[in-house]
């Protein structure tokens, strides 16, 4: 059966012979087009054609379509093929598919310069719309809070200590093991480099102000928000996608209120406490490098602690605590609520969460240090 | 109709599906004929849809047989099952179209796997099967979020449609849909299923559909099949379930 060509061509300048025979069927479906593409490159010049279908075995929506196509070629040339031998059999089909394609698709040509502005445009407006959207954000939730305060017993108090318990409480062992390896190897870094000149005990002070201020705050932060930050969105996207928020709605509930106060408020105060036992490990760890490492014993880097940092420098580290948090849990929430219907959106949306609040922690982290300095602490 | 009974393209032989400690079909046995349009309809839980998901592969049985264009898929070997799972083409009840694709990149989905064709040869197929499903030609480039219940089931079968298989699992086709779109919907199973020669095994708790476009029904109750043949049949059955289901409050001889 392969042996027989699925079309052949006839021709005597004047009168085109085509004979189809065998399977037109989906598996035939590449050759095929390319021989009807090739019979009808000559439609201009016979001035007969004549399709000869009889020895035609199969037929289905591929071959259909391609004798289609071959029939409305030889039209456009203003030829009408003269078709011998269609099985009856085949008569619905070819009447379903003679409406296909009928309508032109007009695909408009874009220039290449155009669409990259277009692109940049969109960017910046998309960059524009996320800030105006924390800022709704932080407008509802601020009138979220007043309503609380109006009726406190309405808030969600079992819900907060429930979200306490899964970004506070459950991150302290991995927080605690982060931030210890961090201080280590900030201090050891610092021993073997100060010690070239002589300054091993400095080497304290830079890990105590360093960690208080900075370090301890900023990795609780940038852990809290890949793990903490992207569940929110995560299980608000697809609240959302299922229509539970819409069902909360309609209920009378506004899902600020039930959803999104007690995971904010959950932030608000896991994210400093993970902060203290983060920069707590972090002096730890980096006092057992000094001692084991750098042969400096724990009652001289504790000594030299208490000269080197006052309760300032901790304090600094701690008061941007809750400001950070309170920007991880509304960048999260917000592009939760942004999730559309589809499952890459819903990918899209966490991955936009924790980039967009590790940027914005860092970027908030930049103007507290400026505010700092600014009034002498 | 004894030529027909020689061209089962699916038998199903003892088969026993279970999970956990319950078995839910305990030695079901079926045929499905080249050709027809079968109804497959029991009680929620009794597991219409484990059968058909079984058939197709994606719940393990514990025993029997399944064979699908004779080929036996127990024990078939992948390209033999891979040949096999290309002349079907399933409708799953909520559609399950590809949400990060387009209308137009979920029909073209299965060609692109199996076949080499070109881009406007995939093009125009696609818009050939929208267009036999009875949908506009705008809707090609829209997202799966975009569109309502019935074109969603619309933009499935034509999914399912897309490699011009000879089976369609169609499961639970017009749930959702509201009465004129489901009866629009068994038409356009109807005249696909005339006009490409399609077998098709249809789960289903519509009575309109099976009374309109179902050749034959098969009756599921305690994991086998009770009862099968046309709607006279299970019209004149005295089985209590039957009668109860295709004569009772909601059936169309009680509201004629």
């Amino acid at each position: 059966m392969d042996d027989i060509p699925l079309l052949t061509t006839v021709s005597d300048g004047r009168r085109l012979a085509l004979v189809a025979a065998g399977s037109w069927t989906v598996e035939q479906a590449d050759e095929l087009e390319r021989l009807v593409d090739a019979a009808a490159r000559q439609r201009g010049e016979p001035d007969a054609v004549a399709i000869d279908m009889r020895r035609l075995e199969r037929l289905d929506t591929y071959g259909a379509w391609l004798f289609e196509r071959l029939v409305r070629e030889f039209n456009v040339a203003g030829r009408d093929p003269n078709v011998v031998g269609m099985p009856d059999q085949y008569r619905a089909l070819l009447d379903e598919v003679s409406h296909s394609n009928r309508a032109t698709m007009d695909r408009r040509r874009t220039n290449v310069i155009a669409n990259a502005l277009v692109v940049v445009g969109k960017t910046m407006a998309s960059v524009g719309a996320d800030l105006l959207a924390i800022v709704q954000m932080y407008g509802a939730v601020t009138a979220a809070i007043g309503r609380m305060l109006l009726h406190p017993t309405r808030f969600r108090f079992t819900s907060m200590v429930h979200h306490i318990d899964r970004v506070a409480w459950r991150a302290v062992p991995i927080i605690l093991l982060i931030t210890f390896l961090i201080g280590a190897i900030i201090a050891q870094q610092g021993i073997f480099h100060f010690r070239k000149f002589g300054a091993d005990v400095f080497v304290v002070d830079m890990l105590g102000i360093l960690v208080l201020r900075e370090i301890g705050v900023l990795i609780v932060c940038i852990m809290v928000a890949g793990r903490s930050g992207s569940a929110y969105t995560a299980e608000l996207g697809s609240m959302k996608m299922r229509e539970e928020i819409d069902a909360l709605r309609t209920m009378g509930f506004d899902p600020i209120d039930v959803l999104i106060l007690p995971r904010l408020f959950a932030l608000i105060i896991g994210v400093p406490i993970l902060s203290f036992l983060g920069s707590m490990a972090a002096l730890y760890g980096g006092g057992l490098v000094c001692w084991l490492y750098g042969g400096m014993s724990p009652e001289i880097f504790l000594g030299r602690l208490r000269e080197a940092i006052t309760l300032d420098h901790f304090a600094v580290g701690i008061y941007k605590a809750p400001f950070m948090a309170m920007i991880i849990g509304i960048v999260a929430t917000v592009e939760g609520l942004a999730v559309e219907g589809s499952a890459e959106s819903l990918g899209l949306r966490t991955t936009a969460s924790v980039v967009k609040s590790i940027f914005l922690v860092i970027v908030l982290d930049g103007f507290f240090a400026i505010f700092f300095a600014s009034i002498g602490k | 109709m004894d030529d027909l009974r020689n061209d089962a393209v699916i038998r199903v032989r003892d088969v026993v599906v279970g999970f956990g400690d319950v078995n839910i079909l305990k030695g079901l046995s079926l045929d499905v004929y080249r050709g027809e349009v079968l109804g497959f309809v029991g009680g929620s839980g009794q597991g219409k849809s484990v059968l058909m998901r079984t058939i197709i592969g994606l719940l393990p049985k514990r025993s029997g047989s399944i064979e699908v264009f004779g080929v036996d898929l127990g024990d078939a070997s992948v390209d033999e099952r891979q040949s096999v799972e290309r002349r079907w083409g399933v409708l799953f009840q909520q559609g399950a179209l590809f949400s990060s694709l387009t209308v137009r990149q979920n029909v073209q989905f299965p060609m692109r796997e199996y076949l080499k064709l070109s881009r406007r040869m995939m093009d125009e197929i696609a818009m050939a099967k929208l267009e036999m499903v009875g949908l506009k030609p705008d809707v090609c480039d829209k997202f799966p979020s975009e569109l309502s219940g019935g074109m969603i089931k619309r933009v499935a079968l034509a999914r399912a449609l897309a490699l011009d298989p000879d089976i369609v699992f169609l499961d639970e086709p017009t749930s959702g849909l509201d009465p004129i779109g489901a009866a629009d919907f068994d038409d356009l199973i109807k005249t696909l299923s005339r006009t490409l020669g399609l077998t098709v095994y249809m789960v289903t708790h519509d009575l309109d559909s099976l009374h309109a476009i179902c050749d034959r029904i098969a009756v599921l109750a305690d994991g086998k099949v009770i009862t099968q043949g046309p709607i006279s049949t299970m019209l004149a059955s005295e089985h209590p379930w039957v009668k109860e289901y295709f004569r009772g409050k909601r059936s169309r001889v009680q509201a004629a």
